[in-house]
């Protein structure tokens, strides 16, 4: 019976707010993936936001920061929870995160009907950017789509005739092959969906020796691009088909591939050695704070640190009225570390999307570097379906 | 060019079937001798990639980091023996599954805590690297060719320890009826420690042995447990010949289906349709085997005799 | 569990085996207060919640009783029926699609939704039970294993309802054309009252004659087949019974979280519902509730302590395991709460 009464009381206590919420603060939940294989990118975005609330000292637009980080565990219905808690009993005025469309599907509702605001600096499902847009939701990252069109017109541009397209079986891998043939009008030689979480592709590499296309499109994220990249590499493919593919060869994966990767394209916004104002320092600070090369996630998540601090700044610190907050974060004058950055009508990014490629620095590191830029002040295609109510 | 392509598919699906072999040797057996089921399996090959990771970079030798991991691996096992699975023999299964479930995480996160979130990369070894030419346009990486041949020989010394020696034949015997060969005067708690430091040194081995081509991550053995289970389950429980057929047949067939069932529902569907259920049916593929062997079969394909 | 395996039948090593009719007057006490207990203070937490962060604790405590359903449901063919199933989280899936592909379609009437919801699982439960029933021990676990990876894959590859992402419930279904879901405090009791109808009706369930074939199957089927009884009809309705209730968790996780998904129906999610079940200790039905709010409350709060909580909450699983066994009912019951 005691144990019924701690575990009452615990129940309590779990739902108490930490402290009496202070009128000078900005309290800001950061929800990421942060256990299971896909850790290190939850990680990157953590440690890039951190970083730029550091260089604020600790401020967001003169408020103090008060962050809360909250693991999502990469399952939807634990996310809901835990951001009720961010709103109930944390009082966040901001949610950041998450990594994965399908959590920022589960929570975009419960928290801008909650008059919170969702800033999603890396999830960008079609859904959020066309008819569910809503008010409350910013995205600084990017649609979905958008990354895969950058590679479908680079394969155009250069005048492949026969690609071969490969994604994992699920709802994202789908998208990135029908954003890739959105710019895309050569021929497709075949088209490939592995199952989530393969090791090993032998049975694909053969299927692409076979065919001998002019290039291979990928977009395989995480532990599996590994996998991807290392075969490909070691089964002597890399100078025959060129390698393009997003979110396949990233600063989060190069650790693991390392050489595998060298001269493989990558679709982004951003790369580590762009000449941007701030980049130079963005990196090194970076690298100097958690020893490695950020990658795109981190860069996002300092953005949009930056993005709230400008608004913040400009509403003299008053978070009291959530119209003009949202007013203030859509024309907030902060410099991204892409350059351009602007917001469309569906409050996603207009921005640059750009080729990368991989390449090993001079202190032996590996990073993705920018080769050209292939749209320019881009918007997504979803923002016509978006009415804002 | 079809035929040698179901050639090079076929080579793939050996290769999956030889590493799950290594990590099915191992479950099957201390799940056959000691009826203990041990969900912690999966982190045991993890912790071996890990080792290989680490060896290899201090040591400067792939060679030399697999030789080192090997012990590594075995004291981690030994050591999780002693402290909870020596306890837990003549316990309920799900009590087991409990203690096992907990191992799972706190390695799983352990790992991370020490290496980082990352994945982490291990070199191939110099003298196995590149390809060679199979067939005509057909390059087939070397080292894969290796962990074939690695596994192959794993698997002739297995039979060999178990067919021809004392300790495999108290194995077997123990696998038949552990309580007669404890009232035969052996003592069953060293050969269940045997057993079972054996059993996780092999999943070890096989970590070390996939470091160079998968990705070294928290998490990595979690799946690869689950298809290891498939395959002692339509083996036989504690049948090591069992497991071996079963491990090759699970790779061939899920390798394969993945590779061709797109193309084989096109015989008889329009494309797209066809595209869409072959997406849909390939991962299922070997759960289908699973239920089919079990319900025609329900104690696997090799049972042991009781 | 073959049985000339190192033998070990539950019954003697367990404490936490069903009471027997000889040992119940011993359990009665704790089979009566810690229940009253536990359901007074879901009743009553409401009105602490204000003083709370109401949505969180209410949302979390919904979360609680939800998989306190599923659980007992898998209770009762595991601890009852000795029956481990390592899919059953798929009846969650196939409960949570049931509303959801429905909502997609406009049908938004709360009881045909329902209706399809517990429908659905019970079909399923229904071929699955009946093949899988023809196997034993480990083998059923892994055949149980196999439909649900099959229930999970297929959902997957269901691009139409959004595939591996899942999909937003926009709307509350209608009871009686009424928005009544909406309010929280109306689910919070709604599903309470679930969770107080399943334990009642599962503790009938394994009272009844039927409750006692499913024991004596579990404990000596060979008996129960001299005497007569084919436990095999009776298994199959205890399993098609459990993916049924099972399904009710699913339906009502998946307004609860206004979200469905196939992340709901994973092997992992299977397991978790296993240990909720051992955790609190099994073939005692309130054991699950506890199992389930213990899972879930320490993950929230050790989550909170620090991000590593897998290294305390790991091990914490393993000295249950090791040190109390019977769960943590039988734990309980050893310190004198008899």
């Amino acid at each position: 019976m005691k144990t019924i009464k701690v575990l009452a009381g615990a129940t309590l206590a779990l739902g108490m707010a930490a402290g009496a919420a202070k009128a000078d603060e900005v309290r800001i939940g950061l929800m990421y993936t942060l256990s299971g294989p896909p850790a290190a990118l939850g990680e990157q975005a953590r440690d890039g936001f951190l970083l730029a609330v550091e260089k604020l000292g600790g401020q967001l637009g003169g408020l103090d920061a008060n962050i809360f980080i909250i693991d999502d565990e990469l399952q939807p219905d634990v996310a809901v929870t835990r951001a009720r808690g961010l709103i109930e009993r944390d009082d966040v005025h901001f949610v950041v995160g998450p990594i994965f469309s399908n959590v920022a599907q589960a929570i975009q509702r419960p928290i801008v009907e909650s008059d919170r605001i969702l800033i999603s600096s890396n999830a960008g499902p079609s859904d959020l950017a066309g008819e569910q847009c809503h008010p409350n939701y910013f995205n600084t990252s990017y649609q979905n789509d958008q990354v895969h069109e950058v590679m479908g017109a680079v394969a155009e541009q250069r005048g492949y005739t026969r690609v071969f397209l490969m994604a994992p079986n699920y709802q994202a891998g789908r998208d990135s092959i029908s954003g890739f043939k959105r710019h895309f009008t050569g021929e497709v030689v075949d088209e490939v969906y592995v199952p989530l979480g393969q090791l090993d592709f032998q049975g694909e590499l053969a299927r692409i020796s076979a065919m001998q296309p002019d290039a291979v499109f990928t977009f395989m994220p995480g532990g599996m691009g590994i996998n991807l990249v290392r075969q490909y590499s070691q089964a002597g493919l890399t100078d025959r088909v060129p390698f393009l593919s997003a979110f396949t060869v990233d600063e989060t994966n190069l650790p693991a591939q390392q050489a595998d990767a060298l001269g493989m394209y990558s679709g982004t916004t951003w790369t580590p050695d762009m000449d941007t104002p701030g980049n130079a320092e963005f990196v090194a600070a970076f690298e100097e704070a958690y020893g490695r090369v950020p990658a795109m996630y981190a860069m996002q998540a300092y953005d949009t640190a930056m993005l709230l601090d400008a608004a913040i700044a400009s509403l003299d610190g008053d978070l009291s009225d959530l119209e003009a907050v949202r007013e203030a974060l859509r024309n907030a004058d902060f410099q991204s570390l892409r350059g351009e950055f602007s917001f469309n009508t569906n409050q996603h990014p207009i921005q640059n999307f750009v080729l990368a490629q991989v390449n090993q620095r001079e202190d032996g590191l590996f990073q993705t570097e920018y080769v050209e830029t292939i749209f320019e002040n881009y918007g997504d295609v979803y923002a016509e379906l978006c009415s804002m109510e | 060019m079809y035929t040698t392509l179901i050639a090079v598919q076929t080579l793939n699906g050996l290769q999956l079937g030889i590493i799950l072999f290594l990590i099915a040797a191992g479950l099957t057996l201390v799940f056959g001798v000691m009826d203990f089921i041990n969900l912690a399996h999966g982190v045991q090959y993890m912790v071996g990639a890990y080792f290989a990771f680490t060896f290899t970079a201090l040591t400067g030798s792939f060679t030399l980091g697999l030789l080192l991991a090997l012990p590594a691996a075995l004291i981690v096992g030994l050591i999780l023996e002693v402290l909870v699975f020596r306890h837990l023999y003549d316990r309920d299964h799900l009590e087991q599954v409990l203690a096992t479930f907990g191992i799972i995480l706190f390695l799983n996160q352990g790992v991370k805590v020490v290496w980082g979130a990352s994945p982490l990369y291990v070199p191939v070894p110099e003298l196995l690297q590149g390809s060679i030419q199979i067939f005509e346009g057909f390059f087939y990486p070397i080292y894969r060719l290796a962990i074939i041949g690695a596994g192959l020989g794993v698997a002739a010394l297995l039979y060999f320890l178990v067919s021809y020696t004392r300790a495999g034949m108290l194995v077997r015997a123990g696998a038949t009826n552990a309580r007669m060969v404890s009232a035969l005067g052996i003592d069953i708690r060293r050969l269940f420690m045997v057993v079972f430091g054996f059993g996780a040194m092999l999943a070890g081995f096989a970590g070390a042995m996939v470091a160079p081509i998968l990705s070294v991550e928290p998490g990595m053995g979690d799946n690869l447990l689950i298809l290891a289970f498939v395959v002692i389950v339509i083996g036989g429980i504690g049948s090591i010949r069992g497991a071996f057929i079963a491990a090759l047949l699970i790779g061939l067939v899920d390798t394969l289906g993945r590779g061709f069932a797109t193309d084989i529902l096109r015989l008889v569907m329009d494309p797209s349709a066809a595209s869409q259920t072959g997406r849909a049916i390939a991962p299922m593929l070997i759960y289908i085997l699973m239920a089919l062997v079990l319900i025609f079969r329900p104690s696997g394909l090799f049972p042991v005799k009781r | 569990m073959q049985q000339s395996a190192p033998a070990k039948p539950a019954s003697e090593t367990a404490p936490a085996a069903p009471a027997t009719l000889s040992a119940a007057p011993r359990f009665r006490a704790a089979h009566v207060a810690v229940p009253f207990l536990l359901f007074t203070l879901f009743a009553i937490l409401p009105a602490f919640a204000q003083f709370g962060a109401e949505g969180y604790i209410l949302s979390l405590v919904m979360r609680v009783m939800i998989f306190a359903i599923a659980a007992m449901s898998l209770d009762l063919i595991l601890g009852y029926g000795a029956m481990v199933s390592f899919g059953h989280a798929a009846f969650i899936g196939i409960g949570a699609y049931g509303a959801g592909i429905l909502m997609r379609h406009t049908v938004d009437d709360f009881f045909i939704q329902l209706g399809a919801a517990l429908g659905a699982s019970a079909l399923f439960a229904l071929a699955t039970g009946a093949l899988s029933l023809r196997t034993k021990g480990v083998y059923f676990i892994m055949i149980t294993l196999a439909f649900g990876q099959m229930g999970f894959f297929f959902f997957v590859s269901l691009a139409a309802y959004g595939g591996d992402d899942g999909m937003t419930l926009r709307t509350t279904p209608q009871i009686f054309g009424q928005d009544w879901l909406a309010h929280r405090h109306f689910l919070y009791y709604l599903i309470f009252a679930c969770m107080l109808g399943v334990y009642f009706l599962l503790r009938a369930i394994v009272r009844s004659r039927f409750g006692r074939v499913l024991r004596g199957a579990k404990e000596n089927p060979v008996r129960m087949q001299a005497i007569g009884f084919s436990p095999y009809r009776f298994q199959l309705a205890a399993y098609v019974i459990a993916g049924t209730i099972c399904g009710l968790a699913g339906f009502l996780l998946a307004h609860q979280t206004e979200f469905i998904a196939p992340a709901f129906m994973t092997w992992q999610r299977s397991g978790e519902l296993i240990v909720m079940v051992v955790l609190g200790g099994m073939g005692t039905l309130h054991g699950a509730i506890i199992g389930a709010a213990a899972f879930l409350i320490l993950e929230e709060m050790l989550s909170r302590i620090t991000q590593d909580w897998k290294l305390i909450f790991g091990p914490f699983l393993v000295l249950v395991a090791l040190f109390a066994r019977g769960g943590i009912m039988g734990f309980l019951r050893r310190w004198g709460l008899k």
